[in-house]
Order: structure tokens, then C-alpha cells, then sequence
């Protein structure tokens, strides 16, 4: 027995330099050399300032944003979760006739059944960056009137934003609604 | 066909294909051929050996491969709770996270030295830079051992020595799996895969949060770490444990649709592989096809629904008029969709990773059945080495029930089963029932004692499936979780805490127990009298066994839960 404990105490320390110690830093070394960003995190800029993380999402309630989903956290990138609500508890559907309700008042001329349902439910993380296509859409004509823009400009643009499915078979099509935002504070 | 179905079918395909190759090239390992790999990985091995006083080439019977085995997983356990109660002073914490509490780091500790991962902590706030690297640590070599269980079953199984002096392994064999260096392709794949991760913006980084000022002026905290080296171990492991709280759910763990797919096929292919690895080992091919085929028609029974129900979305989120048309997104990402969703919160299940990239919590209600289903079976593929030793309990019991049937002697592979071993297999099959429902009717029992206890975050029938998906992924060693349970607190750390071990060890022990047994055994060269073992019908036979077992055990706390939400919604 005392051997064994002595083999195992000594293997688990040979263990843990190559996997504990060699592995991260040789991963972390060519993360510098080819992951964007330097293997930081992929950042997008505006006006000389880093104004967000590409992969991870951000509020958008203003009326002249595109609004991201809701979020059981917020956004906060320091605590990701879920809202855990099961589908049939009663407060949780309340709370999403209320995000029905109040995206239809923000945006006139709209019917529920053009809302799609990722505009009315959280996401897994509370951290998803995109929308779906028909997500964006829905919000082009609130955006158009108050930016003074045509509508069929911004339509444009949301398709021009679009990621398709991987090789335009698996998957889905999504619209990263940081990228999307930065393009509309571009458009003139 | 639809794109999302095409992303899921495309994926299982490839992984079967890659899973047949793989499974040969672990049973040459196993049966210590010589593999191309060697002389690079020989002296490092050898190396190892010498330094730590292990004589290679000594044989070990089965029950001093189990000392040895469960020595070494002690070791972990202390160690693990030296890291994670003083984290908070020793050095890779730039967010300053505090240490665990005892109870929380019992928990922690168990769950990872098991290959479990459940997890009652969130990763951005629970853990250092220095805890989640020994995590990662822990899910190498956890994994390992469920692997070297199983190459132990594999020599027991196919030993015809007599007089039986040990199962016929060297002390090699065994410990080779434990570095997994010593196991080329596992190393050279989870490198790999780091790699696309990083190329697809995973961070691998020491850095600590970043603090950016948004878009729209509100100013957010980013967490990030050496997140894309930990994501790979923890599906090619099976292991499942996130780097961050919402796991593959989390945009830095799981940044796009490709890694989704990377990641879907890596926790699939060593639990495949293993099964062919069985059949070439053995020289049995037919018997590991059909194995394999009772695996998948389980698996895709779970499966088939699971993806049509979070297509079709919740019914009461259509009835207030929403347009459903990507499926029940609650819990979801846009990036991966319903379909992706369903299938993963399926294999997940069925092999112990537990891995989630969507909430299980907010999945329709049979969804959240055939969840609870795959872990409570935990043998439709099953996790790194110990899916193949679930599947041969159920195994002898159908070997043991169909003998009886046609009225002839049990025999495996040419050993007689006798009463012993399946008096081990059943109380192993049985335990599982005992763990998941005794725990679940503890809890259940207490929060009626005191309603006020912060634990459900849904109301009804919701709220006991919380409770009960808890203790069978406790049970199964699978980790994933109906998260909006409050489960870090002594109650849920310590009755999980136990559950673990007794739902990891005692599947373990039993298995090599039988096949011990069974080595030191006659060998019966099969005859006209011989119940075949690797024909359809016995197939059949094995099927039904887990089925039966499987409904009599858990089908009154389904129909609790579940079920009755389901009807509920109707």
C-alpha cells in the first residue's frame, strides 16, 4: 500500500508538468502567435476605442440600436447564465407577454407573429451575440424613422451582415448585432 | 433538407466513421503492440517508470489494479482540496476570486477526480486561474482512469489462462493510460482542437477581466483565462465541466458553429471508439456491432424526439401569437439553433460529459425526460471507458436471463456465468435506482419540511424535476444540471458529494469485479450448446433487459415530474 502511495504521489507530479504545466503554456504560446488578438479575445473598435468583444454580446435597449435578445444577467460577461425558467412556469410566460408587449409598443405596425421568439426569450449564456435575420428585420422600420434613414438601405444592410450557415449547408443564419450596430452608426 | 438537420446528421455520421479507426488503434494499445507513435512516446514513458518506482512488467491481479486505482484517485482528491480551499492566496488569480468553502470544495474536488463535473460554482467568480488549470488537470486523468478500468476488463475478458495468476497485464498496460501522453492520438487530438479553438476566438490568455465601455455607453466586465486548453480536455474527456458558468453555452467557449460541431464530435468519439476497440481487442468484431447497434437505436430513440420537440418550440410561447420558427430558444444561442440544441442535451447525457450548450432547465418537458432517460440508462455509449463497463452489466444480466429462458447455462465468452457474478451485476444495476430516488425523495421531502429553502427556481412539477435530474446526474457522473437549482450549499454539495463516489467507484469495482471472476474461470470452447452472444435477437434480448429495468426503476418519478408537465401544458 505505502508504495502505491508513493508511485501515485510521484506519477501525478510527473502528470502535472507535461499536462498542468507544459500543455497551457505551449497552447498559450501559439495562441499568441496565431489566435486573433493574441489569444485576448477577438475586440472590435470604434472611433479609436474598444467598444466591445466580437464574440460576446452587449445590451442594445436604445430605440436607435438594433436591440439585442434579453439576458437573464444582463450582459454581465464577468457571471454567464441562463434564466433556468422551465417552460411552463407561470411568471416566467408572464415575463415574456411583457417583452412581447413592450417591443410591440416600441415598434408600431408590427404583429406578433412577425416577432421572432429569440426577441422575447434569454439566451443560454445571457451573452449571445446574435439575432436571427427575421430578428433585425422586425426592427428595421423603428430604426429607419428615427434615424431618418430608408428603410430598404437598412434591409440592405442586415443582409449584407448576415453570416450564412457554414458553407451554406450546416447550421444557421445569424446577424452578430454588435457588427450590425457599428455598421449603422457608419451609414450615412 | 433543413440546414440545422443537416449540421447534426453530418457531424454523427463523421464521428461513427472516424469512432471504427480509432477503436483499433486503442486496442493496440491496450494489447501493448507496438504503434507508430512509440518511439516518440516510449522513452518519455519509460522515463516516467524509472522515476516513480513502477515496475512495468509486473503482473497485478484485478483487485490490486483497483488498490492501485483507487490510490491514486485519493491522492487527487487531497490534493484538490488543498488547490481549491486556498486559491484565494496562491498565485494565477488576478480577479482576486475567494477560496471554496469546505463543503463546496469537497464537492468540487469529488465531482472532477470522478469525471463528473458537476458543478455548484460559476467559474468567472469561483475559481482561480490555478484552480481551473488543475481542473483541467483533473479531467486528463479522470478520464484515464475510466479507460484503464475498462482495458482491465478487456485483459480479464480475454485471459484463458488456468491456473489464474492475475489477469495476464503488466503493471504497464495499466499505467500507461494514466499519462495520457501514453496515448498519442488523445494528446495530439486535444491539441488540436485547442488550436481551433483559439483560431475561432476561444481566449487563451492569463489575463484577468477586462472592463470595456460598450457601444451604447454601459460599461461591462469581460471574464476571461486559459479557456480554449481547458475546453478541449473537457469533451474529448467526457468530462464536461465549463470554464465559465453557462459552459459551451458561453460565446469564449464555444465560439461559433464549427466549434460546436469540434466539440460535438470530440465527446463522442473515444465513447464510440471504445466499443470497437472491445471488439478488436477481443477478436470478436460481431459481438462489439452488436453492442454498437443496441447503443445507437437507444441513442437516437432519445435523440429523434428531443430534436423535433425544441423544433417545434413551446407551445405556450406560440400561443401568445410569437413567430416560432427556430424552436423553443429559451435556455438557446442563435448561433448553434434548436436542432444542434436538442441533439447535444442528448449525447451529453447518454455519455457522461454533461457538457451543455443550451439550458436543459428551459428544454420542453420530454426533452427534459429523455435527459434524465440517458443518464439513468448512462450506458448508450457512455462516458471515456466507463459507457462499455455500464453496458456489461446490463450485459451478464441478459446473458443470465436468456440462459435461464432457453434453459441452458449462462456462459459469456466461454465462462460460465455463475450466481456470484450476477449477484454483483444486479446489485450494481440496482444501486443506481437506490442513489438517484432515496436522494431525490430526501430533497424532496425536505423542501416540503421548509418551503422557504432557496433552492427551486421553478414552481410544480418543474421544481421536482430540478431536484431529480440533480441526483441522477450526481448518480450518472454526468454533470450537466436543471441549473436554476441552488445547489452550493451543504445540503445539495455534500448528498451530491456522496452520490459521486458511490456512482463512480462502485460501477467501476463491480464490472472488473465480474470479469476477475469470470478470467480465473474454465475456458468452455463454445459448442451447439452455446447461447450466442453476438446475433440480432440477443441484441434484442439486451435491449429489452435495460428497458425493463430502466421503466420499473425510475417510470413513478418521471410520471412526477416530467410527464406531468408535459400533460399539464396540453
Amino acid at each position: 500500500m505505502k508504495s502505491h502511495i508513493l508511485s501515485a504521489i510521484i506519477l501525478t507530479f510527473c502528470c502535472l508538468l507535461f499536462l498542468a504545466v507544459l500543455y497551457p503554456l505551449a497552447m498559450f504560446g501559439i495562441g499568441k502567435a496565431v489566435a486573433p488578438n493574441g489569444g485576448q479575445g477577438e475586440v472590435m473598435e470604434a472611433n479609436g476605442r474598444v467598444v466591445g468583444y466580437a464574440r460576446v454580446g452587449q445590451n442594445f435597449s436604445d430605440d436607435r440600436y438594433f436591440w439585442s435578445r434579453p439576458s437573464a444577467v444582463s450582459y454581465n460577461a464577468a457571471g454567464s447564465a441562463g434564466s433556468n425558467k422551465g417552460p411552463s412556469n407561470p411568471d416566467y410566460l408572464a415575463t415574456v407577454q411583457a417583452r412581447l408587449d413592450t417591443f410591440l409598443v416600441h415598434n408600431p405596425g408590427v404583429r406578433a407573429n412577425q416577432v421572432p421568439s429569440e426577441l422575447v426569450t434569454a439566451s443560454g449564456s445571457g451573452l449571445d451575440p446574435h439575432l436571427s435575420p427575421q430578428g433585425a428585420l422586425v426592427q428595421v422600420a423603428r430604426i429607419a424613422k428615427l434615424r431618418n434613414l430608408n428603410a430598404r438601405d437598412l434591409e440592405l444592410l442586415v443582409t449584407q451582415k448576415t453570416e450564412q450557415p457554414l458553407l451554406g449547408l450546416f447550421g444557421t443564419a445569424r446577424v452578430n448585432v454588435l457588427e450590425l450596430n457599428l455598421a449603422l452608426d457608419n451609414l450615412k | 433538407m433543413n440546414t440545422e438537420l443537416l449540421g447534426v446528421l453530418a457531424i454523427f455520421l463523421l464521428t461513427l466513421a472516424v469512432a471504427w479507426p480509432m477503436g483499433r488503434y486503442i486496442a493496440r494499445v491496450y494489447s501493448g503492440e507496438r504503434t507508430w507513435t512509440d518511439p516518440i512516446f516510449g522513452p518519455i514513458e519509460r522515463l516516467f517508470f524509472r522515476v516513480s518506482g513502477i515496475d512495468p512488467n509486473r503482473g497485478m491481479t484485478w483487485v490490486e489494479h483497483l488498490k492501485a486505482l483507487l490510490t491514486i484517485n485519493f491522492v487527487w482528491f487531497l490534493m484538490s482540496m488543498f488547490v481549491l480551499m486556498n486559491m484565494a492566496w496562491l498565485p494565477l488569480n488576478p480577479d482576486g476570486n475567494p477560496s471554496m468553502s469546505p463543503d463546496l470544495a469537497f464537492n468540487t474536488s469529488i465531482s472532477f477526480v470522478v469525471n463528473c463535473n458537476l458543478q455548484h460554482y460559476s467559474g468567472e467568480s469561483g475559481l482561480s486561474y490555478l484552480g481551473q488549470i488543475w481542473l483541467m488537470f483533473l479531467q486528463f486523468v479522470s478520464a484515464a482512469t475510466g479507460m484503464a478500468a475498462a482495458a482491465v476488463l478487456f485483459n480479464a475478458l480475454k485471459t484463458r489462462q488456468r491456473p489464474f495468476r492475475g489477469v495476464g497485464v503488466g503493471t504497464r498496460q495499466f499505467l500507461r493510460l494514466f499519462p495520457e501522453i501514453q496515448h498519442p492520438h488523445f494528446v495530439a487530438l486535444v491539441i488540436l482542437v485547442t488550436i481551433i479553438l483559439m483560431l475561432n476566438g476561444s481566449p487563451m490568455t492569463f489575463e484577468g477581466k477586462d472592463t470595456i465601455v460598450g457601444l451604447q455607453g454601459d460599461t461591462v466586465q469581460v471574464s476571461r483565462g486559459p479557456v480554449a486548453a481547458f475546453v478541449a480536455i473537457k469533451h474529448i474527456g467526457t468530462n464536461g465541466g465549463g470554464f465559465f458558468g453557462a459552459n459551451s453555452a458561453h460565446s469564449l467557449e464555444n465560439p461559433n458553429y464549427l466549434t460546436a460541431l469540434v466539440q460535438l464530435f470530440a465527446q463522442l468519439l473515444i465513447p464510440a471508439a471504445m466499443v470497437f476497440a472491445f471488439g478488436f481487442y477481443l477478436r470478436r468484431r460481431k459481438l462489439a456491432i452488436m453492442i454498437f447497434a443496441v447503443m445507437t437505436i437507444g441513442f437516437l430513440m432519445l435523440v429523434i424526439p428531443n430534436i423535433v420537440s425544441e423544433m417545434k418550440g413551446n407551445p405556450a410561447i406560440s400561443a401568445m401569437g410569437v413567430d416560432q420558427s427556430l424552436g423553443a430558444i429559451e435556455g438557446k444561442e442563435i448561433r448553434f439553433g434548436a436542432a444542434m440544441s436538442g441533439y447535444w442535451s442528448i449525447l451529453t447525457t447518454v455519455i457522461s460529459t454533461g457538457s451543455v450548450n443550451a439550458m436543459h432547465d428551459s428544454t420542453m418537458p420530454l426533452s427534459g425526460m429523455n435527459e434524465l432517460l440517458a443518464m439513468m440508462v448512462n450506458a448508450f455509449y457512455g462516458g471515456c471507458g466507463v459507457g462499455i463497463l455500464n453496458f456489461f452489466i446490463y450485459l451478464i444480466i441478459a446473458v443470465f436471463i436468456a440462459g435461464l429462458m432457453v434453459g441452458r447455462t449462462p456462459e459469456f465468452l466461454g465462462k460460465k456465468v455463475e450466481a456470484r457474478e450476477v449477484k454483483i451485476a444486479m446489485i450494481t444495476a440496482l444501486l443506481s435506482p437506490l442513489l438517484i430516488m432515496g436522494g431525490t425523495a430526501l430533497s424532496a421531502w425536505m423542501i416540503v419540511q421548509d418551503p422557504s429553502l432557496p433552492w427551486l427556481n421553478n414552481p410544480g412539477f418543474h421544481g421536482f424535476s430540478e431536484m431529480l435530474y440533480e441526483m441522477t446526474s450526481a448518480n450518472a457522473n454526468n454533470g450537466s444540471g436543471f441549473e436554476g437549482l441552488g445547489d452550493n450549499n451543504p445540503f445539495w454539495n455534500i448528498s451530491t458529494g456522496i452520490i459521486l463516489i458511490l456512482g463512480r467507484f462502485i460501477p467501476i469495482i463491480g464490472p472488473v469485479a465480474i470479469a476477475g471472476l469470470l478470467a480465473s474461470k474454465k475456458y468452455i470452447p463454445e459448442g451447439a450448446g452455446t447461447l450466442k452472444t453476438d446475433t440480432s435477437t440477443f441484441g434484442v434480448m439486451i435491449f429489452c433487459v435495460i428497458a425493463i429495468i430502466t421503466a420499473l426503476s425510475y417510470f413513478p418519478a418521471l410520471a412526477l415530474g416530467p410527464i406531468a408537465e408535459y400533460f399539464s401544458m396540453q
